[in-house]
């Protein structure tokens, strides 16, 4: 026996082989054995799956019969089973944090070439952690109630199925949209693939149950501008910006907007992506919710010159809902948890001159489209070209801003998928030969291969390439006044020249322009390409590194509509764990100060950015509020007398880890 | 390969931004060097100059230490405070005899593994450079403190 380590510590370490994960390039059994020998360890073994239930009663049956009381577990990252092993020694009637974890997958075997420095390292790490647990103590995790009202951010599909389904379980759900209306982009497609469900046919209902619902308070106009505190327990404050339309007194007759000075629309339509006109008051879209026209103020006539005969006022009559004099509104709210529903921008199809968006009028977006063969967008659902035209032959072309060097390298996942739909639209409304141009065609999903062969044996043609070029420059008659198509075709191995009157560009999804911003607020990890970062990419893909937040839909990245709503009730079943359990149970890694130690110099107030050290004057000591400290340890870090410290990151417990792995 | 230096370099990540970079690279199969040990602190705040300094005491070739990007960091500013530590750092580290090169502080987030693999190899290709820090006699081990 090696003798008890300091403190009388008494430790148990075992190694994990992770199947080949670890073992396969770690010498298991020289880091065992190397453990063995080393000061206070009682046992040491190796173990082909330690976070198996086998695995696990090894240790538990260790403490039990040899006393053990500090355990060492080298297997994966603590972030995926430090929990996992806290249980196991908890079970074996010891407290949970008298545990440490070394982290030989991910940071060992997974990324040395060489057996020979990965073993060593392997020994260091596990030196480490032995001499690091003869300095842990017993602590207690600190119990908070948790909050049982929910904030959405984005009234998405995402949003809305989240809001939806927490409110049918009684919680109180604010959900806060920043345009005018909640829908997002399924309120403007128009029909959905593979099935052809007819989007707002599918998405209005929802809508409607979400004005209807008593326990859903909608925000509209607004956008999160601060959030604080912690899962369980945070306060956030929004900002709703004015409508000039008092809520409370509209009921949605839209006779103002029929009085507007302006007898046509006269400023491009966003949701219509420009392609229709809409008065300086107006409603986005029929279907919106809430109800309620908007007045935007860069283009009325009162706010500009303040001498509008004022039109809308007047059909409004006795219900006096319109007001000019509306400001933007701050509100606080107290919620347990956050859903972040954010959603995606199409990619600017600008960026990539040579398809000519923007240059020739009859290039579209894919989007643009959706609201051409739309029965209630700007042409009533015909396809009338920007020049008047209708088109005989139309040339798809997938994978704009997706899988491309030069822009997003990442698939789209959706484009293939509608490009098809648009395809048979664009068929069936014009009888227009279509051709799709693609890189590979992925059709992964319930009824898309068949939705995809169903569009080949209607005759659209699919020609594998990516379209080099579209311009204007006819040379042969063939060509004269088409937009021409360059393109190699992989298959037949030429390159080809194909004039068609209409093209559309399948743009691919990018992060929100503001994904920076909302991220910092909301205290979030982003991808490289900017979309929300999950907890784990398999096992915890609607939870974030902040707990109590979740993701749905496509802010954490491209996805479609049924796997943005899977997604909305995984995120809402995450929320009612964490209400319906009622507490939350927070890691103790809090730092206190030692009264007898601290010689009142107030370094370390300045230091805590959560103002939760103050000075007690009497005492002249500083003194640690225990509920604001969220354990960062910096303020133990500044302390000159060593008076602060920080519970799991003590000072004796990092030297001695310092010391360990400097064998 | 086994007569080249192999330094030893003590890696003091951030619990939220650099260590989870370490385990991306981990999970995406990236290969660096071996020379980093890592110890994990909840932030890069919480880095005492007093822990690097007895790094150093104790062997360390080098000390990287990895933090969140600036105005990312889950603590608010915590990084921003090692970034005064740091300097203030390799300020003194001459006074010891030491090359101030031989302390770096890096911002890597969580999704930058390829950045973790590209700063490990390139710190560890530097510090091999550099040499051994203890050149004569390794100095003689000081026991734990406290």
């Amino acid at each position: 026996m090696n003798g008890n380590g300091k403190n009388g510590a008494r430790v148990g370490v075992y190694v994990c082989h992770c199947g080949t994960n670890i073992a396969g390039k770690v010498d298991v059994y020289a880091v065992t054995e190397y453990a063995g020998k080393l000061p206070g360890v009682v046992i040491a073994r190796e173990y082909k799956y330690m976070c198996s239930d086998p695995g696990q009663e090894l240790i538990v049956k260790d403490v039990k019969e040899l006393k053990l009381n500090r355990v060492v577990v080298a297997s994966c990252s603590p972030h995926l089973h430090e929990l996992t092993f806290r249980k196991t020694t908890a079970n074996a009637g010891q407290n949970p944090y008298l545990f440490h974890m070394v982290n030989l997958r991910e940071h060992v075997s997974w990324v040395s070439d060489d057996p020979v420095a990965a073993t060593e390292k392997s020994k260091a790490l596990v030196k480490a952690a032995v001499l690091r647990a003869f300095w842990l103590q017993e602590l207690e995790p600190r119990r908070f109630p948790v909050n049982p009202n929910v904030l959405i951010v984005g009234g998405g599909i995402a949003g809305i199925h989240a809001a939806l389904t927490l409110a049918s379980a009684g919680k109180q759900v604010y959900l806060v949209e920043r345009e005018s209306s909640i829908g997002g982009h399924m309120a403007q497609f128009d029909k959905t693939f593979p099935t052809l469900d007819c989007a707002a046919c599918i998405l209005t209902p929802k809508m409607t149950a979400v004005k209807q619902n008593p326990n859903i308070h909608l925000y509209s106009l607004s956008e999160v501008s601060e959030v604080s505190g912690f899962v369980g327990n945070f306060k956030v404050k929004v900002k709703k910006y004015p409508r000039y339309i008092d809520e409370a007194k509209c009921i949605g007759c839209g006779e103002c907007i029929e009085g507007c000075v302006y007898k046509d629309g006269k400023y491009p339509n966003e949701f219509d992506m420009g392609l229709g006109k809409r008065k300086p008051i107006y409603m986005s879209f029929p279907q919106a919710v809430p109800s309620i026209p908007l007045i935007d103020a860069a283009t009325c006539i009162e706010f500009k010159s303040h001498k509008c005969p004022k039109g809308c006022v007047e059909k409004c009559g006795d219900r006096d809902a319109i007001d000019f004099t509306q400001q933007v509104q701050e509100i606080e709210l107290e919620v347990g948890t956050i859903v972040m529903a954010t959603g995606f921008k199409p990619f600017d199809a600008r960026r990539l001159p040579q398809y000519g968006y923007g240059k020739f009028p009859n290039v579209y977006t894919s989007l643009e489209v959706e609201r051409l063969v739309n029965a209630s967008g700007p042409t009533l659902g015909q396809v009338v070209l920007r020049d008047g035209r209708r088109p005989e032959s139309v040339g798809i072309l997938h994978c704009i801003g997706s899988r491309d060097e030069n822009t997003n390298k990442y698939c789209s996942r959706v484009c293939c998928m509608y490009s098809l739909k648009l395809a048979h639209l664009l068929k069936e409304k014009t009888g227009a030969h279509v051709y799709n141009f693609y890189i590979d065609m992925r059709t992964p999903g319930k009824g898309f291969e068949e939705f995809y062969k169903r569009v080949l044996e209607e005759g659209v043609s699919m020609i594998r390439g990516k379209v080099a070029e579209v311009s204007g420059w006819a040379q042969s008659p063939a060509e004269e006044g088409k937009l021409v198509l360059r393109v190699e075709d992989t298959l037949l191995g030429v390159v080809r020249r194909i004039p068609v009157d209409m093209v559309v560009l399948s743009t691919g999804l990018e992060p929100q322009a503001d994904v920076q911003e909302v991220r910092r607020l909301f205290n979030l990890g982003c991808s490289a390409e900017g979309w929300f970062l999950e907890r784990h990419p398999k096992l915890a893909p609607v939870d974030t590194f902040t707990d109590g937040i979740f993701l749905a839909g496509c802010s954490q990245g491209p996805k479609d509509i049924p796997d943005t709503v899977a997604q909305a009730g995984a995120a809402s079943a995450q929320c009612m764990a964490l209400i319906d359990k009622g507490f939350v149970e927070i890691e103790p890694n809090t730092a206190w100060i030692d009264e007898e130690l601290c010689s009142g110099c107030h370094v370390c107030i300045a230091m805590c950015p959560y103002t939760a050290i103050h000075f007690d004057a009497e005492k002249k000591v500083a003194v640690l509020n225990e509920a604001l400290c969220k354990g960062c340890g910096t303020c133990v870090a500044a302390c000159p007398s060593g008076s602060a410290q920080q519970n799991l990151f003590r000072d004796e417990q990092l030297f001695a880890e310092v010391e360990g792995v400097l064998v | 390969m086994s007569d080249k230096f192999s330094p030893s370099i003590v890696g003091f990540f951030c619990n939220w931004c650099t260590y989870l970079a370490a385990d991306l690279a981990g999970t995406s199969r990236m290969k660096y060097a071996p020379n980093v040990r890592v110890v994990r602190t909840m932030c890069s705040g919480r880095v005492d100059p007093q822990m690097v300094l007895w790094a150093f005491r104790n062997g360390a070739d080098g000390v990287l230490i990895g933090g969140c990007h600036p105005g990312d960091c889950h603590y608010q500013e915590g990084n921003y405070k090692a970034l005064r530590r740091s300097k203030l750092l390799r300020k003194m580290l001459p006074q010891f005899g030491i090359e101030p090169e031989r302390l770096r502080l890096e911002w890597i987030s969580a999704s930058e593994g390829e950045r973790l693999r590209d700063v490990v190899n390139e710190f560890t290709e530097q510090i091999r450079r550099l040499g051994p820090l203890h050149k004569k006699e390794a100095a003689p081990k000081v026991a734990v403190a406290a």
